[in-house]
């Protein structure tokens, strides 16, 4: 089977400019997201207490919530259904330092009237290593980016890094928007989700780039924008294919995956559609934008290799002359 | 000729076949993938430290032996107090100052003391404190796991981490009632303590504040079940650290208690005191509750005393493995805790592998129905590395989490890419009109830096993933790495083999059904 087939390369970069537009309101109105909304930290990052309960029925939520407000140390615990109307999660602000009897305890002992259900999770986190997770996650979430840049400049030009990045914040801002916009509970998995997203993003950019790369040796066009067109439509396939199959599996992994890492796929399927989408419409008009030109660089490449080649014939005669 | 690159892919097939059949049958022998906390069911705690009770307890003790030891070198001294970290007492005679000083200094160490005008002041050393602080978090550390074993539970881990932390984490714990038990267990402080009670003020004590009860050098206790109150002295006449044994016994009413036994200083003291104190009453203390406080009726010696206290069987037993491991010398407190029921591990478990399952047939089927026999052989490369993953995380003991399990899911997805890249470039190199050699070889060749490149940064990403990441996510982030390693051995280096040693077998005609291309 055949699906991407054409004669003449697609005219990507006549339309870049509709698609930076796109592209610059989407990241502004994630990030006004972020800033009117703000995230809705999970227990991971703000602390609290998480307290994960089946009933053997449907779950008497109303019930529930009578109980603990009445009660003052849990006054302001949401209860919320999760994932099935047997399961209820409840969130308390407040965490206990008692090693023994703690507030899961509590809670347990409080609700036993409420009917037969089984504590499935109790998750207590400490804003003081709230705190120190939050830290962690700002310094991996860099130190990756510097990490990755580093090795497109050594492997690219300073340009491509620089695209490479500035298309990667396109996708973590608007990944950041949709977990803003739907309240996704932003937990340690959420941390891992965008990295991976990060990941998966410069991925496909980066294979585009390669054959930009490619293009510039092979294609006679002395015009970027023609060998970007030639580039990115013979890549299309490629990109569309994987990040189809990649769809399929966080999909899967959505619908099937249980309700636990529900977040985490959500995550993963915005990065996964704004990263196929970012590579094709966004990595590489930045490219020209930079001004980036091929003569400079052929020139450039051409000097690296003559240079080599001089090296070579010298050590040659040097080792005919020692000879 | 025997092709080289499909050696290797045997190999790594069947090396990853042979590792992974351990893990997937979880039989008993050979090295196995030990599934997580989130994955089993268990409890993880993040505990902290309070080391200025350790100071605290600490300096109680010398306090302990400094008046033990004087009483013995029958010095007359006036009340022994603690006050603001200081022990102070004053000596009535002024010969005995020497004495004193030369006591003190041959028989404790770790502190400072003044000496003015008869009164003494003693402090501990800044030295002494840091060590006292560390030693009380490295001690922890082996009480609990002594304690944790005692129990008899299977493969927890204590660890300290960072400086002051202390990592908990026990698998396989069945119900809530045992989880709660297990950490009332871990956080027991465990001091036992033997006390005088004040006999000249106990009948004040239900008028008496706390801070007046501290100007007599005595502390209010109340009793374990009832609202009794104690005034006893607030130096213990000896602590649980002198104790060799503790067990569970019964009492004549077939009621359980504890019995313990101190070791030959402890029993000295023991005997000496209640020699002394006949008629008086003793407090048995534990963790600051009053246990019992009997009439001592006669010297007591042999070093044995018990502790009883209307206990449940249970209670009883956990106390006892307390006592035995030995006090905690600072309390513990809980900084993080995370707790996951079997039956909910096992569901997702269930969930995930079904997520697992489905992507794969998905990824599988489509990839057969676009590249047709190319498909088929990038699957064979897929299958492989599954259980390339599985294979090496076994040999590892590396732990499998439900992120774990989502990189694995996700690896699927991405491991197939090499694959899309270079039949893409294939096809290319066929519809331009290379032959088929040609177009396998170079199409190899053309995608592998692409491939490379992509694969490296995404592995940038894991690798940082991994180092800043905890527990689950620490998951995530390694089978994301092995799964990218694993797809460069399979998916680029396998194929070409596969495409190398069926390259006679390949028909020009039949494009469509190798290539899934019509040309």
């Amino acid at each position: 089977m055949e699906i991407f087939k054409y004669k003449k390369p697609l005219g990507f970069m006549e339309n870049s400019k509709k698609f930076g537009i796109m592209s610059i309101v989407l990241v502004v109105l994630s990030l006004g997201l972020l800033l009117t909304k703000g995230f809705n930290y999970g227990i991971d990052f703000a602390g609290g207490t998480l307290i994960q309960v089946q009933y053997k029925d449907i779950a008497p939520i109303n019930e529930v919530r009578d109980t603990l407000n009445k009660n003052q140390d849990f006054k302001g615990a949401v209860v919320t259904f999760f994932g099935s109307d047997k399961e209820i999660v409840i969130k308390i602000k407040t965490v206990s330092s008692a090693v023994g009897d703690d507030i899961g305890d509590k809670v347990k002992t409080l609700l036993s009237s409420t009917g037969d259900f089984e504590v499935r999770r109790v998750d207590m986190v400490g804003p003081k290593v709230g705190g120190e997770l939050k830290e962690k996650g700002l310094m991996a979430m860099l130190l990756a980016i510097i990490g990755i840049l580093m090795y497109i400049s050594v492997r690219f030009e300073w340009r491509f890094a620089v695209a490479s990045v500035v298309a990667l914040m396109h996708d973590i801002s608007i990944a950041i928007g949709a977990i803003v916009l739907f309240q996704v509970e932003v937990n340690l998995d959420i941390l891992a989700a965008m990295l991976t997203i990060l990941g998966y993003s410069l991925n496909d950019t980066i294979i585009v780039f390669d054959r930009i790369r490619e293009g510039i040796a092979t294609i006679k066009s002395p015009k970027l924008s023609e060998v970007i067109d030639e580039s990115v439509s013979k890549t299309l396939s490629r990109t569309t294919l994987t990040s189809l199959t990649t769809f399929f599996v966080v999909l899967t992994l959505y619908l099937f995956g249980g309700e636990i890492i529900s977040g985490f796929s959500f995550t993963l399927l915005v990065g996964v559609i704004i990263g196929t989408y970012s590579s094709i419409f966004v990595a590489s008009p930045i490219l020209m934008w930079l001004k980036f030109s091929i003569s400079d660089y052929r020139a450039k490449e051409a000097a690296t290799l003559k240079r080599e080649k001089e090296k070579e014939k010298m050590r040659a005669q040097f080792e005919q002359g020692t000879i | 000729m025997v092709n080289y690159r499909v050696v290797i892919f045997s190999f790594a097939l069947i090396f990853g076949v042979v590792f992974s059949i351990p893990s997937l049958t979880q039989s008993d022998a050979g090295k196995k993938i030990t599934l997580g906390l989130d994955l089993q069911g268990g409890l993880h705690m993040l505990l902290g430290v309070k080391t200025e009770e350790a100071v605290a307890s600490h300096i109680k003790s010398v306090a302990a032996t400094i008046k033990y030891t004087l009483d013995e070198n029958e010095v007359i001294f006036d009340e022994l107090k603690i006050d603001n970290e200081t022990i102070k007492f004053e000596l009535l005679d002024q010969d005995d100052v020497v004495k004193v000083k030369s006591i003190i200094q041959k028989e404790i160490t770790g502190i400072v003391f003044k000496e003015n005008s008869l009164i003494f002041s003693i402090n501990l050393t800044p030295e002494e404190i840091i060590a006292t602080e560390k030693n009380a978090i490295i001690q922890a550390v082996d009480t609990i796991r002594n304690r944790l074993d005692q129990f008899g539970l299977a493969e927890p881990t204590v660890a300290k981490q960072g400086e002051d932390k202390i990592l908990v984490e026990v698998p396989g714990i069945e119900t809530a009632e045992d989880e709660q038990r297990i950490r009332e267990l871990i956080g027991r402080s465990a001091v036992l303590q033997m006390m005088a009670v004040d006999e000249d003020r106990d009948s004040r004590v239900l008028t008496m504040s706390d801070a007046e009860a501290k100007k007599y050098a005595d502390v209010i206790l109340s009793d374990v079940k009832t609202p009794q109150k104690y005034l006893l002295k607030e130096i213990p006449i000896l602590d649980g650290s002198m104790l060799t044994d503790a067990k569970v016994g019964f009492d004549e009413q077939n009621q359980p208690l504890i019995n313990f036994t101190l070791n030959g200083q402890g029993a000295k003291i023991f005997g000496d005191f209640s020699g002394k104190s006949v008629g008086r009453r003793m407090a048995v203390v534990l963790d600051n509750k009053v246990y019992s406080a009997p009439v001592i009726r006669e010297r007591i010696g042999g070093g044995r005393g018990q502790i009883s206290g209307n206990f449940e069987m249970q209670e009883a037993h956990d106390i006892a493995i307390a006592l035995r491991s030995g006090a905690l010398l600072a309390p513990v407190y809980t900084l993080e805790k995370r707790s996951v029921g079997p039956s909910l591990g096992a569901d997702s478990i269930k969930a995930s592998s079904i997520a697992l399952i489905l992507g794969f047939l998905a990824v599988v089927v489509f990839m057969i129905i676009y590249y047709g026999m190319a498909g088929v052989i990038a699957d064979i490369a897929l299958v492989a590395n599954l259980f390339l993953i599985l294979a090496v995380m076994s040999l590892f003991g590396a732990t499998l989490t439900l992120p774990g399990m989502a990189g694995i899911v996700l690896t699927v997805g991405m491991a197939v890419d090499a694959n899309v890249i270079i039949n893409e470039r294939i096809r290319e190199l066929i519809h331009k009109g290379s032959s088929i050699s040609k177009a396998i070889e170079s199409g190899y060749n053309n995608a592998f830096t692409a491939i490379w490149d992509a694969n490296i940064t995404t592995l940038i990403a894991a690798v940082v993933l991994y180092a800043y990441g905890t527990g689950p996510i620490k998951g995530f982030a390694l089978t994301i790495s092995i799964g990218i390693l694993a797809s460069m051995l399979t998916a680029i280096l396998g194929t070409h083999g596969i495409y190398q040693s069926i390259l006679h077998k390949i028909d020009k005609k039949r494009l469509d059904y190798w290539f899934g291309i019509k040309v």
